[in-house]
């Protein structure tokens, strides 16, 4: 018999007892499209924090923080230089692996921010040198990122992100304008600083759409001629730009930068109990090439120690870690997705392989008929093995259907920051995966009827 | 040579300890174009004899030879392959599948030996029209009578223009008249050249064919075959479990 004989045959006796087989591709559709689903909200979450890492410098980006000096070597902490700039020089001179790098002054306690009338709080005022800019991946949208030079001349301009925009100047919610704040004066902590340049908006990919929807609809019910004025007085309504966005996405947004000799001399100068050299807070590194993380790591760590005659108040810290718990995370959550959706498959294929035998001995005399008139054993197995795999088939096409229902479902439940996102590949691994499993249900049942005796079977009923 | 042989052909079945000679010690010829039937009483292994001769069936000891072929060395693959080509069966209860209609019933045995779609459906028509059934073509079994169902069945045993066609009681659930249509079908088969053998609990039935083979307890009644030995030495208790059907007059 030929294969396409078979087929014709399979899907006859399919069609013959539609809800039972209908009931029995259940397993197989759920099976399938639990795995799909799974995976969708896996490779979304995936999606998000790679999103979310590459937002804050990427993998490449090393930071060395200054640390108090450990228990012990307290003994020689009047020898503790702090991190400093000669070490960003010494970086820059000797380390061949190192590619960039950028002294970053926080200033402690985070000053105020004061303009337009606001004041507004926030927690990542830094000092650094122009280059930080590149190495955090910030872009500008307006004006300019400052020099060198402001920088060698200390003077009082700044950089923002649109967070802080959005907190003394408004929001283009709110106002329904982008407004550009550079020449604008700001305060901070008391100290008047010219915006000269603001940072683009950084949000997940997911925000960007929501956004652009919303500005799409806004814009149609203005042309409408519909007001979309709220009676009552101002306020939020759940949604400024923030929601959603993760942490990392709304810290970058929170940025202020100034050249770092002005945060040094017109902020930290007045403070008292300082030493005499801008000891840094840290400094943030972009390596050469992320293959040599661990050369590059190696020589900074041999820098630093000299430097330092070997007392340990700086450490190192790589994005790496963070890379490394997504990592785990995606694997953990698609190790025990794709467990359960394994198993609901399973237990698909063990009910294919059930009503097989059913199917089987109901049909006995039907299978002595056919070897009687010349089928061979292999011939009826096909035979099953096709049928088994036919309904395998037609599950797993429903369930590519339903996934995209079981997702839409699961994603009305539990909101999340991350849209799922269905991949081909998953696709295809979870339609061969319900095809395999019909081939193998089938295949008990299948030798099971090969091997019926002719005689026994044309007798029974 | 013959196209069957049989040699000291014996079916023994273990029940419970007990041993049953379903046929025992047989050798038997038929030669090509034979028109033969299979006579003796119920229980007596004629059935067993017929699956035997057609294949279904594997004897305990002895050989056989199917137009040349040694039965007991072929593999269940070549077996279908000579059941699919070389044999028609024709049972008692008609064996149809119910789910297939007429036409596809009938081309149930070109499937398994590979005829295109196209082909297939020409020889079932032909078949169908041997067998003057052209007009029930799309029908279920069900929605037939018995002659008919039966009819079906011949048409299914003839489509793959075997030589040998065995057909086990193929009366045996028919009324008299309907019964009387099927043995002229099988006397025309056998006119044509083809090779029938019939197995029959009834002398009269028998009595159609030119040579007449009776098992008694598995055993071939040598007396009776070849002969023409009248029906009146038969003994009338043997058939009487099983339905009797009237008397067929037969042939000149
Ligand atoms: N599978 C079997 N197991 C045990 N005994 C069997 C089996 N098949 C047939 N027999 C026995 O073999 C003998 C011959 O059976 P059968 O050939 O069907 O007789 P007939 O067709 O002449 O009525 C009977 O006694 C029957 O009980
Ligand atoms: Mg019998």
């Amino acid at each position: 018999m030929s294969l396409f004989n078979a087929i014709v045959v399979g899907l006859k006796e399919i069609w013959a007892h539609k809800f039972r087989s209908l009931l029995t591709m259940l397993g197989i559709i759920l099976g399938v499209s639990s795995l799909i689903a799974m995976s969708a909200l896996v490779e979304g979450m995936e999606r998000g924090s790679r999103e979310a890492l590459i937002a804050v410098g990427g993998v490449e980006k090393v930071r060395i923080e200054a640390q108090p000096v450990p228990v012990e070597q307290r003994n020689l902490r009047d020898f503790a230089t702090g991190v400093t700039l000669s070490d960003v020089y010494a970086l820059q001179r000797s380390a061949p692996e190192v590619l960039t790098v950028s002294p970053e002054m926080r200033l402690e306690p985070q000053p105020t921010l004061s303009a337009n009338g606001k004041v507004y709080r926030t927690w990542n005022i830094a000092g650094v040198w122009p280059v930080q800019a590149q190495i955090m991946e910030h872009t500008i949208e307006h004006g300019r990122m400052f020099t060198a030079y402001d920088d060698e001349l200390a003077r009082s301009v700044c950089v923002i992100g649109t967070g802080v925009r959005d907190g003394l100047f408004g929001s283009p919610e709110e106002t329904g304008q982008d407004i550009n704040p550079v020449g604008q004066t700001m305060n901070i902590g008391g100290s008047p600083f010219t915006i000269i340049g603001m940072f683009q908006h950084y949000e997940s990919e997911q925000d960007r759409k929501i956004r652009e929807v919303r500005l799409a609809e806004e814009a149609q019910k203005r042309a409408l001629g519909l007001t979309n004025r709220v009676s009552g007085p101002k306020r939020s309504r759940g949604w400024n730009g923030n929601r959603g966005g993760s942490f990392a996405f709304r810290m970058k947004n929170n940025t202020v930068y100034l050249p770092l000799n002005s945060a040094w001399i017109k902020l930290r100068s007045g403070q008292t109990n300082l030493p005499p050299e801008p000891r840094l807070s840290e400094m943030e590194i972009k390596i050469r090439d992320i293959s040599k993380l661990d050369l590059a790591l190696t020589e900074i760590r041999n820098i630093m120690m000299v430097r330092h005659r070997g007392i340990e108040d700086f450490t190192l810290r790589t994005q790496e870690d963070w890379a490394e718990q997504i990592n785990t995370f995606i694997h953990n959550a698609r190790l025990s997705g794709g467990l359960i959706a394994g198993i609901s498959l399973l237990v698909g294929g063990i009910g294919i392989m059930n009503i097989m035998l059913a199917s089987i001995s109901e049909r006995i005399r039907e299978i002595g008929i056919r070897k009687a008139v010349g089928a061979g054993g292999l011939d009826i197995f096909t035979q099953i093995v096709v049928e088994s795999t036919v309904i395998a088939f037609v599950g797993g096409l429903t369930g590519l259907v339903t996934s995209y229902g079981l997702i839409h479902l699961i994603v009305s439940f539990t909101p999340t920051d991350n849209a799922p996102i269905i991949t081909i590949g998953s696709m295809a691994f979870a339609f061969g995966a319900s095809l395999i499993i019909g081939v193998l249900a089938g295949l008990i049942p299948a030798l099971k009827a090969a091997r019926m005796n002719v005689i026994q079977s044309l007798r029974y009923d | 040579m013959a196209l069957l042989e049989l040699r000291n052909v014996s079916k023994i079945y273990h029940l419970g300890g007990e041993e049953i000679r379903a046929l025992d010690d047989v050798t038997l010829d038929i030669g090509i174009g034979e028109f033969c039937s299979i006579i003796g009483p119920s229980g007596s292994g004629k059935s067993t004899l017929m699956h035997i001769l057609g294949c279904l069936d594997s004897p305990s000891k002895g050989t056989i030879k199917l137009d040349g072929t040694e039965i007991q060395k072929a593999s269940t693959r070549e077996l279908a392959g000579i059941r699919n080509r070389k044999i028609g069966f024709v049972f008692q209860f008609f064996n149809l599948l119910p789910k297939l209609n007429v036409v596809q019933n009938v081309e149930l045995p070109m499937i398994y030996s590979g005829i295109g779609g196209r082909e297939r459906r020409v020889r079932a028509l032909k078949a169908l029209e041997q067998v003057e059934l052209s007009n029930r073509l799309k029908n279920r079994p069900s929605q037939l009578s018995g002659g008919q169902q039966q009819r079906v069945a011949i048409a299914r045993a003839l489509v793959n223009d075997p030589k040998i066609i065995f057909a086990d009681e193929p009366t045996g659930n028919l009324d008299t008249h309907t019964g009387e249509i099927i043995l002229a079908l099988f006397r025309r088969l056998s006119q044509e050249g083809r090779t029938v053998i019939l197995v029959t609990h009834n002398p009269e039935i028998a009595a159609v064919t030119p040579r007449r083979i009776e098992i008694r307890n598995g055993k071939i009644a040598d007396k009776v075959d070849a002969k023409l030995a009248g029906l009146d030495r038969l003994p009338k208790a043997a058939g009487s479990a099983e339905p009797v059907t009237a008397p067929v007059v037969p042939s000149a």
